[in-house]
């Protein structure tokens, strides 16, 4: 038989392609099917947010934030709401932070269950979906209850939260964290011992610790593959220093070990949750739910009919908005992705001088093509799977 | 270098040892918020960060963010603000250069690979250039794009709307046209009184105050 002539092929993959996780295109080379180099074109879904925030007031800009990563938009107005108090230097009540914990582990719950069941549906299996998104739609009634909107809630405002829950809803959130294991752990009976999921995750997209923190991971990307961090511990923000929980860490760094991670993770959401509730039912988790401060703070609805000041800081607050000193922040919470940052400078008006959104996905994705080369081809929707991309925020 | 008051005393040691070790590249050295800030000269900033990242007493080996800044008004308008991350330390440090249309930053590419997107994306929005970069294409905005949007002279509403177009069946870029002028209102001075500008009325016969509200 003579040479055969052989040549690489270059493929392109998406942006309608259902595993790449929203529009995503990766021009692929391949030499047979072991993929030579990974070049991902993203920006199909950028919207200039970071434009925008620089033309609206602190407030207008918080809704931006639930389209960031809609997988879990709690999480992202949280970063941008501590970034403003920071700058402002106000307290937020206790009763405010024990929601937005509440909700900042709602979130992550949410955003683990789209991840591994769509990771699983990217290497074949097919029921795990069904059934997370199931719950998934649970947990958006409770977002739904506590401010009107399953997904772009807006509730996290500087200062605290938007509105108090009712005592119900608390109580039917109780109830869901004690019949939480089941589905739970009905995802995890379904794949973690099954073989084929096994081998399409175990040792694919094995990443060293010291590449992890150099290519800019964190999150589950950095516990994956052995590091001890995580920002609720190391750096923590709102009450999450009272709260117990553990922090799951992997000793391989590939794909099955950041699985097991997310899964273990939703069980300590779900105690993070079971803790909150607790101390919201005490009397010292009763009280205000955001700052007092009427120049920041808007009055509610019932304040408006007594108080004529009332009034005009309603329309001062909701059209001019309040000035926020000079000076820079970083502020960063540990979404269920990673770090989400926001990078804040104010010129001392009402708008944001620059905001620079920090996205945990934009790093885990530039990294694909470092963590892909030479697997096969269909290792490489498993990685994307497992590295958690979600496009609202890589693309902003 | 005037002596800071800083609180923490993980981030009062590093000032220190950032001092101590990298002096002449230094420019200013601010803590704000809770926060340690440097700005440092620009074509020291390799040198800088490997020093961040090599040595012991800072081990700032996660790259967390490197983000452009734009002041028009100012002589170098760009400035590049790396974040860096020690999970060693604990600790967080911001470092800070200014360039420039036409004068490129080095690179950080060897040091971190994580920083090429980030580069990518500095010069997609503002155009701020850097040498030594693998592959310095444009990241987020469309293929084909002109110009820089991040920019504070680039218009929020961009110059081109796309469309599909179902005679020549592709779709077509045509100049921005708006129905409504986009409204920026000032609340930056509101008891000065507004400049309405009257139908009769001689424009610019007395214009005195240019901020005035449309």
């Amino acid at each position: 038989m003579t040479e055969h002539n052989v040549r690489n092929f270059n493929i392109n993959f998406g942006p309608q392609h259902p595993a790449a996780h929203g529009v995503l295109r990766l021009v692929l080379e391949l030499d047979g099917e072991v993929v030579e180099r990974i070049d991902p074109h993203i920006g199909l879904l950028h919207r200039g947010t970071e434009k925008l925030i620089e033309y609206k007031t602190y407030l207008q800009a918080i809704p931006y934030f639930d389209r960031l990563d809609y997988v879990a938009p709690m999480n992202q107005e949280h970063a941008f709401a501590l970034a403003i108090e920071r700058l402002l230097d106000i307290e937020v009540p206790r009763r405010g932070q024990l929601i937005r914990v509440l909700y900042s582990e709602i979130g992550r719950i949410l955003s683990h269950i789209l991840n591994i069941t769509t990771q699983a549906l990217d290497v074949g299996a097919f029921t795990p979906s069904l059934w997370g998104f199931e719950a998934r739609e649970e947990l958006m009634v409770f977002y739904e209850r506590a401010c009107g909107a399953r997904m772009h809630s807006a509730y996290i405002r500087p200062g605290g939260v938007h509105q108090d829950l009712p005592q119900k809803l608390i109580d039917d959130i109780d109830a869901w964290c004690d019949n939480s294991h089941v589905v739970i752990e009905d995802i995890g009976n379904l794949l973690t011992d099954s073989r084929i999921f096994k081998q399409r995750n175990v040792d694919i997209g094995v990443v060293s610790i010291e590449d992890a923190w150099a290519w800019g991971f964190s999150g589950v990307m950095v516990r994956g593959s052995g590091a001890a961090w995580d920002l609720r511990k190391s750096q923590p923000y709102e009450c999450y220093e009272e709260l117990e929980f553990d922090i799951p860490i992997g000793k391989n760094g590939d794909c099955y070990d950041r699985y097991l991670i997310r899964m273990e993770e939703m069980r300590q959401s779900v105690r993070i949750m079971k803790q909150c509730i607790a101390k919201l039912n005490e009397p010292e988790g009763k009280g205000p739910i955001s700052n007092l401060d009427g120049k920041i703070v808007p009055p509610k609805r019932g304040e408006m009919k007594k108080s004529m000041e009332a009034i005009i800081h309603h329309f001062k607050l909701y059209t001019e908005g309040y000035k926020v000193p000079a000076g820079e922040v970083y502020a960063c919470v540990e979404a269920p992705k990673g770090e989400f940052g926001v990078y804040l400078i104010s010129d001392g008006s009402n708008k944001p001088y620059r905001c620079k959104v920090r996205a945990p996905g934009l790093s885990h994705l530039s990294a694909l093509d470092f963590i892909g080369n030479g697997h096969l081809l269909a290792d490489v929707s498993a990685i994307l799977g497992s590295l958690d991309i979600v496009f609202g925020e890589v693309d902003r | 270098m005037a002596e800071l008051n800083i609180a923490n005393e993980t981030l009062s040691d590093l000032a220190a040892t950032i001092q101590n070790g990298i002096g002449g590249s230094l420019l200013t050295m601010t803590y704000t918020f809770g926060e340690l800030t440097i700005t440092v000269k620009r074509d020291d900033i390799l040198d800088v960060l490997q020093f961040l990242r090599d040595d012991t007493q800072t081990q700032f080996w996660n790259i967390i963010d490197i983000a452009g800044v734009d002041y028009p008004e100012r002589k170098e308008r760009f400035e590049v603000v790396y974040h860096l991350l020690s999970p060693r330390l604990n600790a967080r440090i911001r470092i800070k250069i200014s360039t420039d249309e036409e004068t490129a930053v080095k690179s950080a590419t060897d040091l971190y690979p994580g920083a090429n997107w980030f580069e990518r994306e500095a010069w997609d929005m503002y155009g701020i250039l850097f040498s030594g970069h693998p592959d310095l294409r444009r990241l987020l905005t469309d293929y084909g794009f002109e110009g820089h949007p991040l920019r504070k002279d680039f218009p929020l509403t961009g110059y081109v709307e796309v469309r599909y177009d179902d005679e020549v069946k592709r779709v077509v870029y045509e100049p921005v046209e708006l129905r409504q002028e986009f409204r920026n209102f000032d609340f930056l001075s509101p008891w000065e009184g507004t400049d309405y500008v009257l139908p009769n009325q001689d424009v610019g016969a007395e214009k005195g105050n240019e901020k005035g509200g449309k």
